[in-house]
C-alpha cells in the first residue's frame, strides 16, 4: 500500500532562513564572552625546516599579551584515523604555513604585533614535494617516527620507514591474465592539483579552560561529538568534562570535520588563566595552514574486448597527502574501494597510497577523493571508447554495474543499489547526445559535449551511529535534538519534515533548535559523508515512533480502549473511525489528568537511533569486505563552447541526473545539487594550488586563487531526478550532498576533447592550459 | 591617534572614536555589535562585509571607520523594518537563495544597492552587481532568481532603502 504523504517531498522553506536573511543568524566568527583573548599565530615561512630556536622574548614583553605557546610545551600528537598531528609545530616544521607559535592577547592588534617580534631560527632541511618522489627509496621522510604514532589498526596500514601513511589494496580476480587477454589495452595517467574548501566562513573557534579540568568549547565545525571525543582523548579528559557547542557554521564541504582549532584554542585558553581565547583563521590561513583536498597522481590500465566488455582494471592511486594524514588515509582508503568507477569489473587490482609530502595537508572534501580518482576513470572511459570505435555513452552502458553483478570488493548489486544506466540514459537525452552542437556564430569557437558517471557511498566507521531525542512541546509540538550539523545543506528542515509526517502534526510545529550542544543533543557520529539526512531520518522516525507509543498508552487509559484499536492522526488520538473521541497531544504531552484530577503517564520523550548495518572492515590484502551502508550513482552531461584563439571555456549547459531514491524536499535537494555542479565547476576549470619549487604556496587568496563567481556559471543547468527506492532509507532515501560536484571536471574534459581533438590530463582545465595545448596543437601541425 | 565621527547606521545616529587604523567593518561588528556584515577575506575579495553607504554597496572591510564620518550606513540589521521582512528578505527565502547563510548579509545588501540604482534590473546587471559577491554553497541561479524575483514584486518601484 502506498502511504500518503503529506510533508515528505515537498518544498518546505528551510526553517534557518529567516535567521539568515536578516543577520540574526550567529556564527562562531560573531561570539564573544567577557574578558575574551583573541589569538594570532606565527607561521613556518619553509616547507622543511628544523626548528633552531624559538625567541619570544620580547613578544612576552608587550603590554595586553596573556600567553605564548611553542610546539616544545605541548607533547601530544592528535588525529582523527592516524594521531600523526600536533598542535604546534615541534622541532621540525614540516610545510610553509604550519603554526609554529601561538600568542593570546587583549586585542588581535596586539596578538598580531606580539606574532611579529617572536623570532624563530630554522635550519632548512630536504624537501619532498612530488608523491611519486616521496615513495622512492632514500626519499626525505616526513615522520622518520611514523611507527611511533597511534592509528585505526586493522584499517589503516601505514609503512613505517617510508613516507606512506596508509596501502589500500583491492584485488579481485586475475587482472595479470584477463590484462593478457584482453583485445584492447590504454593506459593513461592523470593528475589532480590540491584545492581547497573556500567555506565562507574561515575556522573559528572559542575555549575556555574551566577550573577541574573543565572545558567549554564553540566552534565552527561540522562534527561537535568528535571534537568532543578527540579533545578527550588528546588531553585525556574525562568526556563529560567537556562541552561543545556548535552555532550556525558558514559552510564546510569536510574541511570542518575532525577536529581543526579546538585544541590550540584551548591549551592558549589554559596558558591564559582560563580566560577565554578566539581563534579566527584569516582567509590566507585559511588556504595556507588549515587543510585542503588532497592532490592525486592515479594511473590507470583498462583492458576490454573487442564488444567493449571491460575485462580487467589496474589502477594506482598516489595520493598527495602533504604534512599529515591524519583524515586523509581514509580519503584513500574509500576512493580505493570506489576505484573502479560504477562498472563491473571482474579482474581489478588497486593500490592506493596515502604518501606524506612537505605540503600544506589534506583531508574530507565534499565527495571524499571520488572527483579525484572520477577525473581520471571518466577521461579514461572515454579514450577507451575512442580506441573501440564505439560511442563513449554505449560503452559505458555495456560495463556498468546491473543487478547481479559484483562490486570490486565482493557486494552482491541489487535491485535496492538504483539504477545508473537510468541516470546515464536521461542525460544523454536531456543533452541530445549523439546530435552535434550547433555550430557558434564565429568560426574560431568551437563546441563539444562530453558525459561522465559518478558514484559513491559515505565512508566511515563500520559503527557509525546517530541519535535523536524529540520532547512534546505543551501545545502538542515537536522538539528535535540531535547533533549532526546542518551547515547549510537543510537537512534540519527535512528531518523536521520527517517528525512532522511520522507525528502526523504540521511542519510549523516541529522545532530544531540552531545549536549543537554536546550537553544536551544526543550522539551523532560527525556530519559528513551524505549520512545524515539517511541516519538522522531513521533516528527521526524511531523516535517519532516511541513518542506515539507513549501518547497511544496514555490516551488507551484515558478512553478505556485498547491501543492497537487507536491512530494517531493530526495531533490528536482517537480510536480509529472515532475521531470526536480525539484527545489532543498538547492534553497529553506533559502526562493525561482525568477529570477527578488523577494523572497518569508523563511528559512525552522520545528516542530513536541508528546504526550503521552489516559493514565490514575489508581484507587488508584483498580490500574484499562490505564498506558501503548504501551508493548513490549518478551521471552529467555537459555542452561547452571554447574560443580556440584566447583559450577562453564556456559551459553552455550541464545536465545532471541522481538516483536520491525518494526526494524528501526538491527545494533542499536542487540547492544541493545545483551548488555541488558549480563547486564541481571550480575544481573543473580554475582551482589548483600552486607552489614554488621550494615549496612556497603562491597563490593562498581570493586574489590569485579564483572560485566560480555569478559571472562564471553554465548558461544553463539541468536537474533530473531518479526515485529508485533505497532499501532501509527514509521513504526509500539516499545522501545525494556530496555527487553533484563529482565528475563535473570529467565531463568538461570529455568535452574538450570533442570540441579540440585534444586529451587533457591535469587539471584545471584553465585557458591558460588550453590556449598552451590549442598553440602546441597548431605548431605541430 | 583616534577621531571623533558622527554618521548613522540604519538611520540611528551613532557617535564614536575612532583609531585611524579601524576598518568600517570592524566599527560595525566590535563597536556597535551588528555582527550580521561578515567577514570573509578582509582584502575586498569577497564581498560577505558588503553594506550601503549613502545608497551604494562597499565593501566594509576595505574602507577607513573615519570615512564613515558624515555618512549614511545601511546594514543587513536595517533590512527588516519593523520585524517584516524586506521585498528582498523574503524573495531569498522564498527562491532557496540561501544556503550556510555565511555570504547572504553582503548578498543582499549589493542586490539592495542594485534595486535602488536600477529597479527593473537585466539579468546581466543582476550578475554584475553580485559578481564580487563570493558564495560557495548555492551556485548562484537560486540568488539570482530571488533578485529577480525581488524586482518583480516591487514592480519596477526602486527598493525602499
Amino acid at each position: 500500500m502506498t502511504r500518503e504523504l503529506n510533508v515528505i517531498g515537498k518544498p518546505v522553506a528551510r526553517a534557518d532562513a529567516v535567521d539568515k536573511v536578516t543577520g540574526a543568524a550567529h556564527y562562531t566568527h560573531d561570539l564573544g564572552f567577557p574578558g575574551m583573548l583573541h589569538a594570532a599565530l606565527v607561521l613556518s615561512p619553509h616547507a622543511s625546516a628544523r626548528i633552531v630556536s624559538v625567541d619570544t622574548e620580547a613578544a612576552e614583553a608587550t603590554p595586553g599579551v596573556r600567553a605564548i605557546l611553542t610546539g616544545k610545551s605541548l607533547d601530544v600528537h592528535l588525529g582523527l584515523y592516524m594521531q600523526d598531528k600536533r598542535i604546534l609545530a615541534k622541532d621540525v616544521v614540516r610545510y610553509q604555513g604550519e603554526a609554529v607559535v601561538a600568542v593570546a592577547a587583549d586585542t588581535l592588534e596586539i596578538a598580531n604585533a606580539a606574532c611579529r617580534l617572536v623570532r624563530v631560527d630554522y635550519e632548512e632541511l630536504p624537501a619532498v614535494l612530488d608523491p611519486c618522489e616521496a615513495m622512492e627509496k632514500g626519499a626525505h621522510l616526513v615522520h622518520p617516527d611514523l611507527e611511533t604514532y597511534s592509528h585505526m589498526e586493522g584499517v589503516f596500514f601505514p609503512k613505517p620507514k617510508t613516507n606512506i601513511a596508509h596501502h589500500q589494496k583491492i584485488r579481485k580476480g586475475d587482472v595479470a591474465r584477463a590484462s593478457d587477454d584482453a583485445e584492447v589495452t590504454l593506459t593513461a595517467s592523470f593528475d589532480n592539483p590540491p584545492v581547497q574548501h573556500v567555506p565562507m566562513e574561515t575556522h573559528a573557534t572559542i575555549a575556555q579552560s574551566l577550573p577541574q579540568n573543565r572545558m567549554e568549547v564553540w566552534t565552527s565545525s561540522q562534527s561537535p561529538y568528535t571534537v568532543r571525543h578527540l579533545l578527550s582523548a588528546t588531553f585525556n579528559l574525562p568526556h563529560a568534562s567537556i562541552r561543545v557547542h556548535v552555532p550556525y557554521v558558514g559552510g564546510g564541504f569536510g574541511g570542518k570535520a575532525g577536529l581543526g582549532l579546538e585544541p590550540l584554542a584551548y591549551v592558549l585558553s589554559k596558558a591564559a588563566d582560563g580566560r577565554p581565547v578566539k581563534v579566527v583563521a584569516t582567509r590566507e590561513q585559511e588556504f595556507n595552514t588549515l587543510p585542503s583536498r588532497q592532490g592525486l597522481h592515479s594511473t590507470i590500465e583498462i583492458g576490454a574486448r573487442a564488444d567493449g566488455k571491460i575485462v580487467s582494471l589496474k589502477s594506482t592511486y598516489i595520493w598527495d597527502a602533504g604534512a599529515y594524514a591524519d583524515y586523509g588515509v581514509n580519503v584513500g582508503r574509500a576512493a580505493a574501494y570506489s576505484g573502479a568507477g560504477p562498472y563491473s569489473i571482474d579482474n581489478c587490482w588497486i593500490d592506493s597510497f596515502v604518501v606524506y609530502t612537505n605540503k600544506i595537508y589534506g583531508t574530507a572534501y565534499r565527495g571524499f577523493g571520488h572527483l579525484e580518482i572520477l577525473w581520471g576513470i571518466e577521461r579514461a572511459m572515454d579514450q577507451m571508447a575512442r580506441k573501440l570505435n564505439m560511442d563513449p555513452a554505449e560503452f559505458r552502458r555495456i560495463n556498468l554495474l546491473k543487478e547481479g553483478d559484483t562490486t570490486i570488493t565482493g557486494e552482491a548489486f541489487t535491485s535496492g543499489h538504483g539504477k545508473p544506466q537510468q541516470c546515464l540514459d536521461a542525460v544523454t537525452e536531456a543533452i541530445g547526445w549523439g546530435t552535434p552542437s550547433t555550430p557558434p556564430d564565429v568560426p574560431h569557437k568551437v563546441r563539444g559535449k562530453g558525459i561522465a558517471m559518478l558514484h559513491k557511498a559515505p565512508a566511515m566507521p563500520t559503527y557509525t551511529s546517530c541519535s535523536v531525542v524529540i520532547k512534546l512541546d505543551e501545545d502538542g509540538g515537536a522538539d528535535i535534538l540531535v547533533s549532526g550539523v546542518d551547515y547549510g545543506q537543510g537537512t534540519y528542515t527535512v528531518l523536521r519534515q520527517i517528525a512532522a509526517e511520522e507525528l502526523s502534526i504540521p511542519i510549523e510545529k516541529t522545532h530544531i533548535t540552531w545549536e549543537c550542544d554536546t550537553a544536551f543533543s544526543p550522539y551523532d557520529w560527525q556530519t559528513v559523508a551524505s549520512r545524515f539526512a539517511y541516519m538522522g531520518g531513521n533516528a527521526v522516525i524511531e523516535a517519532s515512533a516511541d513518542c506515539l507509543g507513549q501518547l497511544r498508552s496514555m490516551a488507551s487509559r484515558a478512553l478505556d480502549v485498547p491501543s492497537e484499536l487507536l491512530i494517531c492522526n493530526g495531533g490528536s488520538v482517537y480510536p480509529d473511525g472515532q475521531p470526536d473521541r480525539a484527545i489532543s497531544y498538547a492534553t497529553l504531552a506533559l502526562g493525561y489528568t482525568f477529570e477527578n484530577g488523577n494523572s497518569i503517564g508523563g511528559p512525552v520523550i522520545g528516542h530513536g537511533r541508528f546504526i550503521a548495518k552489516g559493514l565490514t572492515h575489508l581484507d587488508p590484502e584483498t580490500g574484499q569486505g562490505l564498506p558501503a551502508q548504501y551508493w548513490t550513482y549518478g551521471a552529467h552531461a555537459v555542452e561547452v563552447e571554447v574560443d580556440t584563439q584566447t583559450g577562453e571555456i564556456e559551459v553552455l549547459n550541464i545536465v545532471s541526473a541522481l538516483d536520491a531514491g525518494k526526494v524528501l524536499n526538491p527545494k533542499l535537494c536542487l540547492g544541493q545539487v545545483v551548488g555541488g555542479v558549480i563547486q564541481g565547476l571550480g575544481s573543473a576549470l580554475w582551482e589548483g594550488f600552486v607552489f614554488s619549487e621550494d615549496g612556497r604556496f603562491l597563490n593562498p587568496a581570493f586574489v590569485d586563487y579564483k572560485i566560480p563567481t555569478a559571472k562564471d556559471i553554465p548558461h544553463r543547468t539541468q536537474q533530473i531526478f531518479l526515485e529508485n527506492p533505497q532499501p532501509g532509507g527514509p521513504y526509500g532515501a539516499r545522501g545525494v550532498a556530496e555527487h553533484p560536484m563529482i565528475s563535473v571536471p570529467s565531463a568538461i574534459g570529455n568535452a574538450l576533447y570533442d570540441a579540440l581533438g585534444i586529451e587533457f590530463m591535469t587539471l584545471p582545465l584553465n585557458y591558460e592550459r588550453i590556449l598552451t595545448r590549442l598553440r602546441e596543437n597548431a605548431e605541430a601541425t | 591617534m583616534t577621531h571623533d565621527i558622527v554618521f548613522t547606521v540604519n538611520g540611528n545616529p551613532e557617535r564614536a572614536s575612532v583609531p585611524a587604523t579601524m576598518t568600517l567593518l570592524d566599527l560595525l561588528r566590535d563597536r556597535l555589535a551588528l555582527t550580521g556584515t561578515k567577514e570573509g577575506c578582509g582584502i575586498g575579495e569577497c564581498g560577505a562585509c558588503t553594506v550601503l553607504l549613502n545608497g551604494k554597496p562597499i565593501t566594509a572591510c576595505l574602507m577607513l571607520a573615519v570615512e564613515a564620518d558624515g555618512q549614511a550606513i545601511e546594514t543587513i540589521e536595517g533590512e527588516a523594518v519593523g520585524g517584516e521582512l524586506s521585498v528582498l528578505q523574503q524573495s531569498f527565502i522564498d527562491a532557496g537563495a540561501t544556503q550556510c547563510g555565511f555570504c547572504t548579509p553582503g548578498m543582499i545588501m549589493s542586490a539592495h544597492g542594485l534595486l535602488l540604482r536600477s529597479p527593473s534590473p537585466s539579468h546581466d546587471e543582476i550578475v554584475e552587481a553580485i559578481a564580487g559577491n563570493l558564495c560557495r554553497c548555492t551556485g548562484y541561479e537560486a540568488i539570482i532568481a530571488a533578485i529577480r524575483l525581488a524586482a518583480d514584486r516591487l514592480g519596477g518601484e526602486p527598493h525602499d532603502a
